[in-house]
């Protein structure tokens, strides 16, 4: 101890050299990072602590502090848009999911197997990617017109019975949404996968020849497993793109026929901006998150739980 | 005897059609013509007439070519009582476009840097907290930077607009610095430290010139994700006049009354998709790279 | 001597972790000294600190007088070449080398005069307008030098600066770093994990082990007279032959074996009776016809032989101990022979079994 107090004195003689403020040391890092923080703290956990505060507010045209509890949350489950609304968020999830993953890896795969024009395979399929969900929807509205488009090109064709009409059939109009939305997102996921593929070590593929496995024995039983990180960041993607589910449905159906392709976001819209019900929307958006959560945390807790990460 | 060189030798003979090559490419094309046709069938349908189109083929090749759908969705449609067509949501979106991709560009990669290479005690924690944001959706914080947008009074303003994309942007763009800046090697890092350079002398000197090709990356996701938006723009631009190009095409295209003007429709909208696609085309493998950069979290 | 670079009980701590211990280190004008040691155990923390770009805990580092502990890097007169050399790829060789006078504000003529006085002294004038990309792993580690050369600094920092290269272009820079410093005479601190490099170079060693100095020596005492076990058996190729017993009245014994210590210099005048490990280097067994005038002779069963051109490495047994030998590339011994070899106990080292500090 002793000697550690004379180590101290004789550093306060010592001239030239001042310890800097702790807090001013790496100012300009510090400085550079104030609207990082700003968008965290305020824009992102700000604004999600503010709107899951309100949503037990009885807020109308402008928010309030009018406490109502979880009154909110009780009209939001016993709504039928919301109830069609997340059902629709379920048959779209369930099979855009599943479509994604196996759309996504089929392609992946066929273009890793060496052929010629990967390039322009790859081109074509992942194009639908750079265009908005608007466009997307307003050009398939078009395609799956009645009257004027596959279908009636489909009857002219000859086959005369040929019934292909979902957007304006309410119990398969989800699965118009489903062709395009798939139509999009699917070169994002053979991307992935593509990458994937291309880091596993050509080794593997010579050790599974040289013992006599099959192609797509290989794939299942070898690839597949290796590759499950991939599958995982995909998985994230696409769930959390699917709750995002807003602007194709605006662009393709406009929530119709009647209310039967509405969906959580587009509910939340029409309350806080539409129906002056803002309570509702924060309601509506805290399920979103909550949503949101339940896909996320377990992936989390997976991805970091175990180990920690520097 | 049989010579000890009969039998098999050389490189086994290949077969030009195996029956795995035809599954493989017939699987391909099929998959192909599915993703390439809605942008066939846009640019046949805004070449046509209407009474062409009302013969019923969407996937015929126009019979006489027209121009006038494109002339009339840039410069005549109309959008409640303004009639000067997509070119205004064009120009808007410009507008919005370019201070936000220059602004948020020049954050994101000065954060990326902060964040690979000055790290300082909490740091990482806001960090962290940006990319969970990046995965909260977007509605929950919709109406609470309506209020910030208020105070500051840019609320329904352009540049209201441009704050809100540089907030979203941030996350992926940051991430994409950061994980770039991380591959550069450390030492040199340190080199420039003891040759004196100072924060931004290492930024402009060393890191930015050995950083070309992620400005480009960040930029092409910026591009096409700000052009693309609907979202925003239909939330905080409160004016029509101002609509950004997306908001403007879905408003001409889903609340006309009376007849439906398909070819102008979709003229329109490949006008709108025109901007990303060509960034698409012309950008290639850094698009690829873009996103899978974006993807795989690091 | 004036001291160029003084440790004064420098601490570093990364969380739990203590990197650097009460480190105390004096390093004189002029002096070649390198950090020996295996990967972890803080040469390279050391070097960082003392360059300033990794902050102490606790502690203090002076350069030529002057208490740096808190001064950036480029004001502490240090100079610095790394492992990957990080020359700046978008700069041609002549960017590189100016980039710190530049930054200094010196005038452009005499970066100008600078810059060619140290190409010339490195003998990289004609790569001048290249860029890295462009250079050989040795040119570009010269630039890498050249780059500390320019700046006219006190004390060269060398980062293991040779571990990149293959191993003929390592041992022609080797020399010429030697001579280098023999033409400089600036004080040059060296970080390697190679001991070759280390007994080469240096004018003085410093052993490190978990962020303590196990000895600080000339390469001749961190051979001949080891202060620890630690230091015996890390230096040395093959390693030195260690054989644990009992030490009492100048006698060593295990089991049969029995080595009478005359001659050996002993560091305390009076060493009392305690359990000890002697340790012989295998280069240092006494072989061939010179066993007949050994102080100690010894019977061993030869295990497996090893030529290897030069010289030949015997694996015995001593004590119930496998045993090295190192002996002449032109001996003849095969396996399972019996081999009488003479012991010199004046040039064996005597370590305490319990402390590991030399006796």
């Amino acid at each position: 101890m002793a000697i550690a107090d004379t180590g101290s004195t004789d550093r306060q003689l010592a001239a030239g050299a001042r310890r800097p403020n702790r807090l001013f040391k790496n100012l300009n890092s510090k400085i550079a990072a104030i609207p990082m923080i700003f968008v965290a703290m305020v824009v992102f956990l700000g604004g999600t602590c503010w709107t899951i505060f309100y949503s037990f507010t009885k807020s109308g045209l402008l928010p309030n502090t009018n406490f109502v509890g979880l009154d909110q949350y009780e009209r939001l489950w016993s709504s039928r848009k919301w109830m069609v609304s997340i059902e629709n968020l379920g048959i779209y999830g369930f099979f855009s999911l599943i479509g994604t993953l196996v759309i996504g890896f089929t392609l992946a795969a066929l273009l890793d197997r060496k052929i010629r024009g990967e390039g322009a395979f790859r081109t074509i399929f992942l194009y639908p990617f750079a265009l908005s969900f608007i466009v997307t929807g307003l050009v398939w509205q078009w395609i799956l017109n009645p009257e004027l488009g596959l279908q009636n090109v489909v009857r002219e064709w000859g086959w005369t019975s040929f019934t292909f009409d979902p957007l304006n059939n309410p119990d398969i109009v989800m699965f118009g949404l489903l062709i395009a939305g798939l139509w999009q997102g699917t070169g994002l996921i053979m991307c992935i996968m593509l990458a994937g593929l291309r880091g596993i070590d050509e080794d593997i593929w010579k050790a599974a020849r040289v013992d006599g496995i099959g192609t797509v024995k290989t794939y299942v039983r070898i690839i597949i497993p290796m590759m499950r990180p991939v599958f995982v960041t995909s998985l994230v993607l696409i769930g959390s793109g699917i709750v995002k589910l807003y602007d194709l449905v605006v662009a393709q159906t406009s929530g119709g026929p009647g209310i039967s392709s509405e969906v959580p976001a587009k509910y939340v819209m029409t309350a806080m901006f539409g129906g002056q019900n803002l309570g509702q929307g924060f309601a509506a958006s805290t399920m979103m998150l909550l949503m949101v959560g339940i896909i996320l945390i377990p992936w989390a807790y997976l991805e970091f739980g175990g180990k920690k990460r520097g | 005897m049989t010579d000890a060189m009969s039998g098999p030798r050389g490189a086994k003979p290949k077969k030009a059609l195996s029956r795995n090559n035809i599954i493989v490419y017939g699987t391909l094309f099929v998959v192909a013509i599915y993703y390439a046709l809605p942008l066939y069938v846009m640019i046949v349908t805004s070449l046509k007439g209407m009474p062409e189109i009302r013969m019923g083929n969407i996937f015929a090749p126009p019979m006489e070519v027209t121009f006038q759908p494109w002339v009339k969705a840039w410069a005549e449609a109309c959008t409640g009582i303004n009639c000067d067509g997509l070119s205004r949501g064009f120009w808007n979106s410009v507008r919005i476009l370019i201070p936000s991709v220059v602004i948020s560009i020049s954050v994101a990669s000065v954060t990326g840097y902060v964040l690979s290479m000055w790290k300082f005690k909490g740091s990482e924690v806001f960090f962290s907290m940006l990319m969970i944001g990046a995965f909260i959706p977007y509605q929950v914080m919709l109406y609470p930077i309506v209020i910030l947008l208020r105070e500051a009074g840019l609320y329904g303003s352009l540049s209201g607009l441009v704050l809100v994309h540089l907030a979203f942007g941030m996350p992926i763009n940051t991430l994409l610095f950061r994980n770039y800046f991380a591959s550069i090697p450390e030492e040199l890092f340190k080199a420039a430290r003891v040759d004196g350079a100072g924060f931004w002398a290492i930024f402009v000197k060393i890191v930015m010139p050995m950083s070309l090709p992620i400005f480009v990356v960040s930029m092409i996701i910026q591009v096409t994700g700000i052009w693309n938006d609907f979202l925003f723009g239909v939330t905080y631009i409160s004016s029509p006049d101002r609509y950004p190009m997306t908001v403007q095409l879905n408003n001409i295209v889903n609340s006309v009354q009376g007849v439906k003007e398909y070819n102008v429709n979709m003229a329109a909208t490949l006008l709108t998709g025109l901007v990303p696609l060509v960034i698409y085309f012309a950008s290639g493998k850094l698009f690829v790279r873009g996103i899978a950069a974006g993807a795989v979290k690091g | 001597m004036s001291h160029s670079v003084q440790i004064k009980s420098l601490d570093l701590q990364f969380g739990a972790v203590k990197v650097l211990k009460n480190l105390n280190l004096d390093i004189h004008e002029g002096e070649f000294l390198v950090l020996l040691g295996s990967s972890g155990c803080g040469k390279s923390t050391l070097l960082n600190c003392i360059a300033g770009l990794l902050e102490p805990t606790d502690g203090q580092i002076w350069i030529k007088g002057k208490n740096v502990t808190w001064a950036e890097p480029s004001e502490r007169g240090i100079g610095m070449v790394f492992q990957s050399y990080a020359l700046y790829p978008q700069m041609t060789v002549k960017g590189n080398l100016s980039f710190g006078l530049k930054n200094a504000k010196v005038p452009k003529a005499e970066i100008d005069k600078r810059v060619a006085r140290a190409a010339e002294v490195l003998q990289i004038e004609a790569l001048l307008d290249r860029k890295p990309g462009a250079l050989s792993g040795g040119q570009r580690q010269r630039v890498a030098i050249g780059r500390a050369l320019v700046r006219d600094v006190d004390v060269f920092l060398f980062d293991e600066p040779l571990s990149n290269l293959d191993a003929k272009l390592r041992a022609d820079l080797r020399v010429e770093l030697k001579r280098l410093h023999n033409q400089l005479e600036n004080t040059m601190i060296y970080v390697t994990h190679d001991q070759v490099e280390a007994m080469t170079l240096a004018d003085r060693i410093a052993i490190m082990k978990g962020g303590n100095i196990m000895q600080l020596g000339t390469p001749d005492e961190i051979y001949n007279r080891p202060q620890n076990i630690y230091v015996a058996d890390f230096i040395g190729s093959p390693s030195m032959n260690f054989i644990e017993g009992q030490y009492s009245n100048g006698v060593f014994s295990k089991g049969e074996l029995s080595l009478p210590m005359t001659g050996y210099e002993y560091v305390a005048p009076k060493t009392a009776d305690r359990g000890a490990t002697i340790g012989i280097r295998p280069e240092h067994v006494i072989t061939g016809e010179l066993v007949s005038g050994a102080p100690v002779k010894v019977e061993v069963d030869v295990d497996i032989v090893e030529p290897m051109g030069s010289d030949t490495l015997v694996w015995a047994h001593l004590a119930g101990k496998p045993f090295r030998i190192r002996m002449d590339g032109s001996a003849r011994v095969s396996a399972k022979e019996r081999l009488t070899i003479g012991i010199d106990p004046s040039r064996a080292s005597l370590f305490d079994t319990k402390t590991e500090n030399r006796l």
